[in-house]
């Protein structure tokens, strides 16, 4: 059993019968089947959790700026805490895409992604445990681009002193609340001497700080040469967007993709959203086939986020039991149940650990 | 008119005495100066005299001497009609100079044989102006499982074509305000239609059914958008070969699930970067996989990885397959096919069948060993070899 310790355990607004209010946004595709399997599941391990049910669909506010609806925003604003599901993302369209959003709004500046193997889920790779921590804001997807002549593009990466600065310092707090014992800085400062270099810089100043934690620094090849041969010898791992985006589903594919990979996104002001990073699957939506291991596991991230490490505990143990039993795996976990006889069986296990 | 006669009866004595020699110095002489005059169309075996070739070898860092050393070795032992002229690139002096000298001497040559590059030395951008003033756009990597070696995954076969001038290497960066640094990634459509042009002839030349393109268009709609767009319209010259693309955060994971499904993949600068470490990473880790650079007009061979950030010099337990392989890919170039093959073949009948493995792929032959019975697989096949 991982212990995922969290952080920020501040700054949680709870009710009347001690209910803490969440947010949640279920997303387009499988997203509502995956959201209200969880919604049963929770339900039956009696966890203290209310749910606001919000939509995020993009629309053009005063000013022609494309922004999320006024309810959402003002709900996760109020709780702090917000479970999603996956979001449409269209390549090439009018409007921004609404992860990017929702990460604008509410200052998502990291991305964590603790990436484990799951007994019982097996892959050429066993015994990963590494967390990836991965700069959300700025780097190469600024969204800055320009036309210089016909046929000459320009993208800007941007490096700025205060997000990486801020991304490091979460980094190694992490480390430190999660009992991880070093962590690792990911960059191509060999070819983008100036911006990789400032966030090297920041990292290495942060570092003195945390002398507790083993600090070391890899170029983004030679990590990826050595994760795809030995994936063991990696820890926490901090890095700029594009090598953070590249880097975090390298990992999730070395423990069995998407569909069974948490993910949470930290904000400033103690917001924090869990996600799950699959795609909205429109080829399965509504058929009662997904898989709604990510969701959940990303739930009880976000529940020992909150504290609330027991129902956190219940939960994944009754999750990778049913994984491991491999009587009722869904299609993508290579068995053939439905995702209701999925749920059905670990709100079984729940009320058996009862 | 007497000295006439004494000129020709001087070249009746020093003729024999040289032998053919200097009968084929002008033959030669002529043959090279007409077919610079035709470099337009193809690019000729260059620098060859007397029959020999002669390539720029540049010794690098690290195992980069030892490595280029067994090379030698193993050439000469084979007679392969190559000569090399080394140029050391110091990478501990900051200046341009010896990079410069390097690029002069490739040019003049037209093919080179490189060793791994310090990584710290990689800082200067003499290093990497080596590749755009050479015009060395294309780089190919050719993984594929060895049966001899242990790897996770089997059966990979993968070609990637990696855009190597521009794109997030551009090296164009600067501190608008302070604290602020911006660097900008450049795509162009022409490099981009050069290099997916590459890339299809490539596949079509090889006989692949498959081309993938790896982008981020998605995200970075305009940059990654024009080489995706690029790519396609090369496409659909190629009906014969089938184009799809991907993303590349989604090829990271598919590779390693699922590696088999790629068959060539073409790509800008840092993504094929990150997705040939990935692969050679696949197929048993960098001492196995050789790399390319090719442009028009010159050619620059090496392992596929370019910094493993791992000290082993002189211990002699570096592998030195990549490297080999990478001299034979280089000799393909120069249309010594048959000594190609002949050096090829021994290099994976000591892999597969004698199983002699170096430290990186979980063996503990030492260089030398591997090398030796490469020479005596070579001597086996019966083909000409010098004295021990």
């Amino acid at each position: 059993i991982n212990n995922f310790i969290s952080f920020h355990c501040e700054q949680i607004i709870i009710d009347n019968n001690n209910m803490q209010t969440v947010t949640l946004i279920p997303g387009d595709g499988i997203g509502p089947e995956i959201s209200s399997a969880v919604m049963k599941i929770f339900e039956t391990a009696k966890a203290p959790i209310r749910w606001e049910e919000r939509n995020v669909t993009a629309i053009k506010g005063p000013g022609g700026r494309w922004m999320i609806p006024p309810d959402a925003k003002e709900s996760m604003d109020k709780s702090k805490i917000g479970l999603k599901g996956p979001l449409k993302t269209p390549i090439a369209a009018g409007h921004p895409s609404m992860n990017l959003l929702l990460r604008k709004t509410f200052d998502l500046y990291a991305n964590v992604r603790p990436c484990i193997s799951i007994e019982g889920y097996k892959t050429p790779y066993t015994d990963v445990n590494l967390v990836t921590i991965r700069e959300n804001t700025e780097g190469e997807y600024s969204g800055i681009e320009h036309v210089i002549v016909d046929g000459v593009v320009q993208s800007i990466k941007l490096i700025t002193e205060d997000a990486s600065r801020r991304i490091a310092e979460y980094a190694f707090e992490y480390a430190r609340n999660n009992q991880r014992n070093s962590v690792t800085a990911v960059h191509k400062a060999n070819i983008m001497r100036m911006s990789d270099g400032l966030f090297l810089r920041k990292c290495r100043e942060v570092a003195e700080n945390y002398k507790d934690i083993k600090f070391t620094e890899m170029y983004l090849d030679t990590v990826c040469l050595n994760m795809v041969q030995d994936p063991t010898q990696f820890d926490v791992l901090v890095m700029p967007n594009l090598y953070g985006d590249i880097l975090s589903d390298l990992c999730a594919g070395l423990i069995g993709g998407l569909g069974v990979t948490p993910s949470g996104n930290i904000g400033a002001n103690g917001v924090a959203i869990f996600e799950s990073v699959h795609g909205t699957a429109p080829d399965i939506a509504g058929l009662d086939l997904a898989n709604p291991t990510a969701l959940l596991l990303s739930a009880v991230m976000m529940l020992r986020h909150m504290g609330l490490h027991d129902y956190g505990n219940k939960i994944q143990t009754a999750c990778f039991d049913t994984i491991r039993d491999k009587k009722v795996l869904t299609k993508d976990l290579g068995g053939n149940s439905k995702c209701s006889e999925f749920t059905a069986d670990i709100c079984r296990r729940i009320q058996d650990l009862d | 008119m007497a000295a006439h006669s004494a000129v020709l009866s001087m070249s009746k004595i020093i003729k024999p005495f040289w032998g053919g020699h200097l009968g084929n110095t002008v033959k030669v002489f002529g043959t090279t100066l007409t077919s610079h005059r035709n470099k337009s169309s193809l690019t000729p075996p260059p620098a060859k005299y007397g029959g020999r070739h002669t390539v720029t070898l540049i010794p690098g860092d690290g195992i980069g001497p030892e490595l280029l050393n067994h090379v030698r070795e193993v050439f000469r032992f084979s007679c392969v009609p190559v000569d090399f002229e080394v140029v050391h690139v110091n990478s501990a002096v900051e200046t341009e100079d010896d990079i410069n000298n390097a690029i002069t001497a490739i040019r003049r040559n037209g093919v080179a044989l490189k060793g791994e590059q310090n990584a710290y030395f990689q800082q200067s951008t003499a290093v990497r102006s080596m590749y755009t003033s050479l015009d060395l756009y294309a780089n190919v990597m050719h993984c594929q499982s060895l049966p001899g070696v242990q790897t996770r995954h089997k059966n990979i076969d993968i070609m990637i074509i990696r855009e190597n001038t521009e794109g997030e290497y551009s090296s164009l960066e600067h501190e608008s305000v302070s604290g602020v640094v911006e660097s900008l990634k450049i795509i162009t459509r022409n490099n981009s239609l050069r290099i997916a042009d590459y890339a299809f002839k490539l596949a079509r030349e090889k006989g692949r059914r498959r081309v993938t393109a790896v982008h981020k268009a998605n995200i970075m709609k305009l940059g990654d958008g024009l080489f995706l767009q690029c790519c396609r319209e090369v496409a659909s010259g190629y009906p014969d070969i089938t184009f799809d693309s991907m993303i590349v955060d989604n090829t990271t994971m598919q590779l390693v699930s699922k590696p088999q499904q790629f068959d060539v993949m073409v790509m800008p600068n840092l993504y094929g970067n990150v997705v040939s470490n990935v692969c050679a990473g696949l197929v048993g880790g960098p001492g196995l996989v050789p790399g390319a650079n090719y442009g028009h007009v010159y050619a620059v061979f090496e392992t596929a990885t370019r910094n493993t950030g791992k000290s082993i010099a002189n211990r002699n337990i570096a592998n030195p397959t990549a490297m080999l392989l990478a001299s034979c890919m280089m000799l393909d170039h120069l249309k010594l096919y048959d000594h190609a093959s002949s050096i090829r073949n021994a290099i994976l009948n000591t892999m597969n069948e004698t199983r002699l493995h170096t430290a990186d792929i979980g063996g503990q032959g030492t260089t030398s060993e591997v090398v030796q019975t490469i020479m005596r697989f070579i001597q086996s096949k019966g083909q000409l070899t010098s004295e021990y």
